[in-house]
């Protein structure tokens, strides 16, 4: 299948507000005959479904969670990026383009990244306007702060929680329309099927996770707005209910999912502490500004340390390997993070790894304790350094924080084309789930800022291109289609159901997890991900078996909705390795051992990979289907990176 | 491993919203100090699950405090001994090796049980619906330096805004009362200029609603501001009930 | 509904009305304290039962005297009103509840602290109020030297079943002021006088100092008053004034008398 990406001519700077032009419009009249389909209500979902009601659509929005304002944007720390330029320190729309094009390994479309950034400045207005508490300097302006990949202040912030302020203010325009009864919200109901009548999106199967009943819902359109599949590693930032079910069910029925294998994997995070461990809590990259990272230099003493012997306070200088600061001089503790994330992974592998697992290397804040004074690291970090305490008990003030790596977001998602569009006309995705505009590699503070570009900016336009092409004839869920789907999802549960092994669902995702996390993690390579691909297959048809699933569907039974979450996953991970397999280059968060510069950098085959590789689904245990789409660059010139 | 706690639970089990339910006493051995409150209840919902039966079901999601979902009111209090942590926050080092621990729902008529440890708290979201909102729609707004904030007063409306959503404040209070968390969500739009056109409906709305979920009244005991994981004060209560009364007394808008 | 009506409907609203009428009582302590000090004064009760006929004989106090009476019945209704409703809102409690972790033992208790109060408020109000307006009351003569005023006789006038009539004059021929009046005074002494009732009234203080602990703050904060640097003054004078001086001199006052009639003060 040929792919269009259906980006606009001309100048990259005029496309957008072209193809906005271009783009056809509904009648204001005709919007109310239209329903459209929101699934998830994070930053992308909940803006997206404000600003269509606000058009006039009819809009239901459905999320797993008890309240649409419990969606996952809302553990976003640090900030959200904008071209504003409001300290005049040479930001600019292009400048922002640029280096999330660079930030992101050069894997992401041009015409995409430059319209995020033009966005990026109305979003913070939009915010602004909603209420959204942003931090202000004592003149009463914003204020702004710097962030990883770029060097300019242009991240927006609100103190340490800016993914839940603006998820407030999305929802809070979500709960006007909820009001006016433009949008009918449905909580705790989960899409477990897409379905396509026609070759058109035109609804869902969702199972109300209270009483099980299922549903049944038609709409012109289909928006999905899920979020990342970070949790197939089972332990990620992520939230413990974010899953992959209603990408990994539209991808199933058609949708081309695009650089799977892209994720992002977290430098700074409290390590695991030990088997019980379900979810790991990521710390503010900002604390690479002032901590330095070491671990001790020889095997033996980790070894004491990983005992109890010996203190970390007591490991002499000399002693100590500042390995970020010896490998890359020029940029220290602050390279980014897939660089930081590797060579704490390499420190570990070489047995050097501290904490009672060995899996952390040291983030020691004494030089800067003594330099600033601890009243001065305690207004910069304060509330840090107290949830660290919090989880580990340990007092960062006097030893050093222990960190590791883990996982945080997924480049990769459903391919869309520049209207946001899978390849199931009528089928969008919106935000993290999928896969536009960060290439290889997310900057930081940029996830906010696609999310709510795509729901309050884009998505508006490009939808109503669409719905004007399809009319607004009613669709209903009378088309055998739906009583299809729905016999499809109704087996499957029952089959979940039937399971009555030895294994918990739980077992099956660390172990999934623990593959996904060893062989197609921070380093790849050929051998590994050629066993993992066994061993995921195996783990499937075993889950399929030995599975615990205990209760019935017709109540709140969430055994039975954890079993068909990891049994998507599970598919999801072995196309992930399929996909980092056969890209046998290193790009941003994917890297692959076979393509290292002499230094052990990334290095990036731009002749043979520069493009995305969008994953067909082609039946049950059928091997999935490459298709390429590639990309173009006309204004920004391919380099290597370089830290050193 | 040394140094790892056995424990009895004693948790409520109720079938479903219907059920009358009733405590069931649980072991949980082997438990690691450094576990979560909630992965303790993991290691037991495995070894419940292993011998086929229904696990003990509660609401959690982020499991980093922001998010608000997870709950439990635990040895008499929400979220647990300490202060200013949600339930995902607390860790089984503030429990004793051989302590029985009790482990309730929410109770307010407002949030009914829906099954175990898990409430449905949508009454929040429809206080929400009923104003919690700036009228503006998408596009067409000011430039975000158009309007200088006063710092004290974005951080002031920060503060309140720090709100999860969580309902300690309902379950902590004697009466049932959500007068922190509409105080909470009203606070924070009254104080900033960008909610002041709707500021005197929005409050008489929001309040009519958390009345009509059937929310007990403030008696200021204080015990929500101890419980409330985000330390939002009281001082919230006070300022909606300025608004409240200002509306009522010399406002037109009435609702 | 009306406006007024649909305000004093909503949770807030019946707070306010326990607020205001709360206050009102507060204050309304002030004023009754400083009467009822005349008590401690030795003029065999002059001072005090001029004070009471001034008390139900003034016109705009009288008026008071039923804003005060409605206060009561107000506040008692009301609580039971918000009790009732709060009930509602949780009809499943909770099998273990620390509410010490998070708040004051006044806070939670004032609805027992209030009945105690009610109860005590009847009994106080038939022992006094009553036997004042309906009872046979004892009359009292007081005759005071217009040049000495510390030169007080008094006669006491035992009810015979006609109620004489309250009356002050000066005898130009003695040239002394002669008060007749109703004798509370007596009243108060031989309520006084027995052992039960003084626990009762000690420990109705007792718990009048409670409710007032929580009461008196808690009554601003309804009405919204809350400011960083007022709002600890209120606090001090909840503390000090209202729970403690105010009901510690009412206190004193039966322990007072029931110790003067042994010749103990």
């Amino acid at each position: 299948m040929i792919l269009d990406s259906k980006i606009p001519e001309g100048p990259l700077a005029e496309k957008w507000s072209k193809h906005k032009f271009n783009l056809k419009l509904v009648n204001p009249a005709n919007k109310r005959k239209y329903t459209v389909i929101v699934v998830g209500s994070g930053l992308a979902g909940a803006s997206a479904a404000a600003s269509l009601a606000e058009l006039g659509y009819n809009v239901k929005v459905f999320c797993f969670q008890d309240s649409p304002r419990r969606a996952h944007s809302i553990a976003a720390q640090g900030g959200i990026n904008a071209a504003k330029n409001y300290r005049n320190d040479g930001d600019s729309v292009y400048r922002l383009f640029y280096d999330t094009i660079k930030g992101g390994d050069y894997r992401a479309r041009e015409a995409n990244v430059h319209r995020l950034a033009e966005e990026s400045v109305n979003i913070i207005d939009q915010c602004v306007a909603q209420g959204v508490p942003f931090a202000r300097e004592y003149g009463g302006l914003l204020d702004n702060r710097s962030f990883g990949g770029s060097q300019v202040s242009r991240t927006f912030y609100a103190r340490g929680q800016t993914g839940q302020q603006l998820l407030l203010g999305a929802y809070s325009a979500l709960n006007r329309q909820i009001h006016e009864g433009k949008v009918k919200m449905y909580n705790r109901h989960e899409m477990l099927e897409l379905v396509v009548v026609d070759g058109k999106a035109q609804g869902i199967i969702t199972r109300d996770l209270i009483s099980g009943k299922l549903e049944t819902h038609a709409g012109h359109a289909v928006l999905l707005a899920t979020g990342g599949y970070g949790n197939v590693f089972y332990l990620s930032t992520n939230a413990m209910g974010s899953n992959t079910t209603a990408i990994w069910r539209a991808h199933k029925k058609g949708a081309f999912f695009g650089n799977p294998c892209y994720t992002q994997i977290h430098p700074t995070c409290i390590p695991v502490s030990g088997d019980h461990q379900s979810k790991l809590t990521l710390m503010s990259e900002s604390l690479r500004n002032d901590g330095r990272v070491w671990v001790p230099k020889t095997q033996a003493m980790a070894e004491q340390i990983r005992k109890g012997q010996l203190k970390a306070s007591d490991v002499k200088e000399d002693d100590r390997d500042y390995f970020l600061e010896r490998k890359y001089p020029s940029f220290g503790n602050l390279v980014p993070r897939d660089v930081a994330s590797r060579n704490a992974k390499e420190a570990v592998d070489d047995g050097r790894g501290v904490g009672g697992s060995g899996k952390a290397v040291y983030l020691d804040f004494s030089d800067a304790i003594q330099r600033l004074g601890q009243p001065a690291i305690q207004a910069k970090y304060g509330n840090l350094f107290d949830m660290y305490y919090q989880i580990t008990d340990e007092n960062p003030y006097e030893l050093p924080m222990r960190i590791y790596p883990a996982v945080h977001y997924t480049m990769g998602g459903l391919w869309v084309d520049y209207n946001l569009q899978t390849t199931i006309p009528g089928l969008y995705a919106l935000g993290e789930c999928n896969f536009s505009d960060h290439g290889a590699n997310r900057l930081g503070a940029s996830a906010l800022m696609q999310g709510l570009a795509d729901g309050y900016f884009v998505i508006p336009y490009t939808l109503g291109d669409y719905l004007a092409g399809i009319g607004p004839k009613p669709v209903d869920t009378s088309h055998p289609a739906f009583a299809e789907a729905q016999k499809a999802v109704e087996n499957r549960l029952n089959t979940l159901l039937s399971l009555k092994g030895n294994k918990t669902v739980d077992e099956y995702h660390r172990e999934l997890g623990n593959i996904m996390w060893e062989y197609c993690g921070m380093a790849r390579n050929e051998a590994g991900l050629t066993k993992a691909k066994g061993l995921i297959q195996a783990l499937k048809a075993d889950f399929w078996k030995n599975a615990i699933v205990v209760g019935k569907n017709e109540e709140l039974n969430m055994s039975l909705e954890k079993a068909g979450r990891v049994a998507d996953f599970i598919e999801l991970g072995e196309l992930m390795v399929d996909d980092a397999l056969h890209r046998r280059e290193s790009c941003g968060g994917h890297f692959r051992e076979e393509s290292q510069t002499e230094e052990g950098e990334a290095l990036r085959d731009d002749d043979n990979f520069a493009y995305v590789a969008a994953w067909e689904f082609t039946g049950e245990n059928m091997p999935e289907q490459l298709n390429k789409e590639h990309l173009v660059y006309e204004n920004v010139k391919l380099t290597q990176r370089s830290y050193k | 491993m040394s140094g790892n706690m056995n424990l009895t639970l004693k948790v409520w089990r109720q079938a479903n919203a219907s059920d009358k339910g009733g405590f069931v006493t649980y072991k949980a051995e082997n438990i690691s100090p450094d576990m979560s409150f909630l992965e303790m209840l993991d290691v037991v919902n495995e070894d419940l699950l292993k011998k086929g039966t229904d696990p003990i079901h509660f609401d959690h999601d982020c499991r980093e405090g922001i998010c608000g979902m997870c709950s439990l009111y635990i040895n008499g209090r929400p979220h647990g001994p300490k202060r200013a942590i949600t339930t995902c926050q607390l860790h089984m080092r503030s429990f004793k090796d051989g302590e029985t621990i009790t482990i309730e729902p929410w109770r307010a008529t407002a949030f009914p049980v829906i099954k175990d440890l898990a409430v449905d708290r949508s009454a929040f979201d429809r206080i929400q619906q009923a104003g919690g909102y700036v009228s503006v729609n998408t596009g067409g707004v000011p430039d975000a330096n158009e309007i200088a904030i006063p710092k004290v007063i974005a951080d002031e409306a920060f503060n309140s805004a720090t709100c999860i959503q969580c309902g300690a404040c309902v379950a902590a209070c004697k009466n049932a009362s959500a007068m922190l968390f509409v105080s909470a969500k009203v606070s924070q739009l009254a104080l900033l200029p960008q909610g002041q056109p709707e500021r005197y409906r929005r409050v008489q709305s929001m309040v009519a609603q958390m009345d009509a979920e059937g929310f007990g009244g403030c008696t200021n005991t204080g015990a929500c501001e101890i419980e409330c994981p985000k330390e939002i004060s009281m001082t919230n209560i006070n300022r909606m009930r300025r608004d409240f009364f200002t509306a009522k007394l010399f406002k037109e808008e009435e609702i | 509904m009306s406006s007024f009506t649909k305000t004093f409907s909503t949770t807030m609203g019946k707070k306010l009305i326990m607020s205001l009428t709360g206050l009102f009582l507060a204050l309304f302590l002030v004023v009754h304290l400083i009467g009822n000090l005349q008590l401690f004064k030795d003029d065999a009760g002059k001072a005090f039962n001029e004070y009471s006929y001034f008390m139900t004989h003034f016109l705009p106090i009288k008026i008071i005297s039923y804003v005060l009476y409605l206060s009561i019945v107000l506040h008692a209704l009301y609580a039971l009103f918000i009790t009732i409703r709060n009930n509602k809102a949780r009809p499943v409690g909770y099998a273990q509840y620390n509410g010490s972790a998070n708040s004051s033992w006044s806070s939670r208790n004032m609805g027992i602290l209030g009945t105690i109060l009610l109860i005590f408020i009847v009994i106080h109000m038939k022992s006094f109020w009553w036997e004042y307006h309906n009872g046979d009351l004892p009359y009292a003569r007081y005759e005071m030297s217009l040049s000495n005023p510390a030169d007080v006789t008094f006669t006491p006038l035992p009810f015979d079943g006609n109620p004489l009539v309250h009356s002050e004059y000066v005898d130009s021929q003695s040239g002394k002021e002669v008060v007749v009046a109703k004798d509370l005074y007596k009243i108060v002494v031989d309520a006084f006088g027995r052992l039960w009732y003084v626990i009762l009234y000690v420990l109705s203080m007792i718990a009048m100092g409670f409710h007032l602990y929580h009461g008196f703050q808690s009554g601003f904060q309804t009405l919204g008053f809350d400011h960083n640097k007022y709002f600890p003054a209120i606090k001090f004078l909840g503390l000090w004034v209202f729970s403690i001086i105010i009901p510690a001199l009412f206190a004193a006052m039966p322990i007072y008398i029931y110790l003067k009639q042994f010749g103990l003060i």
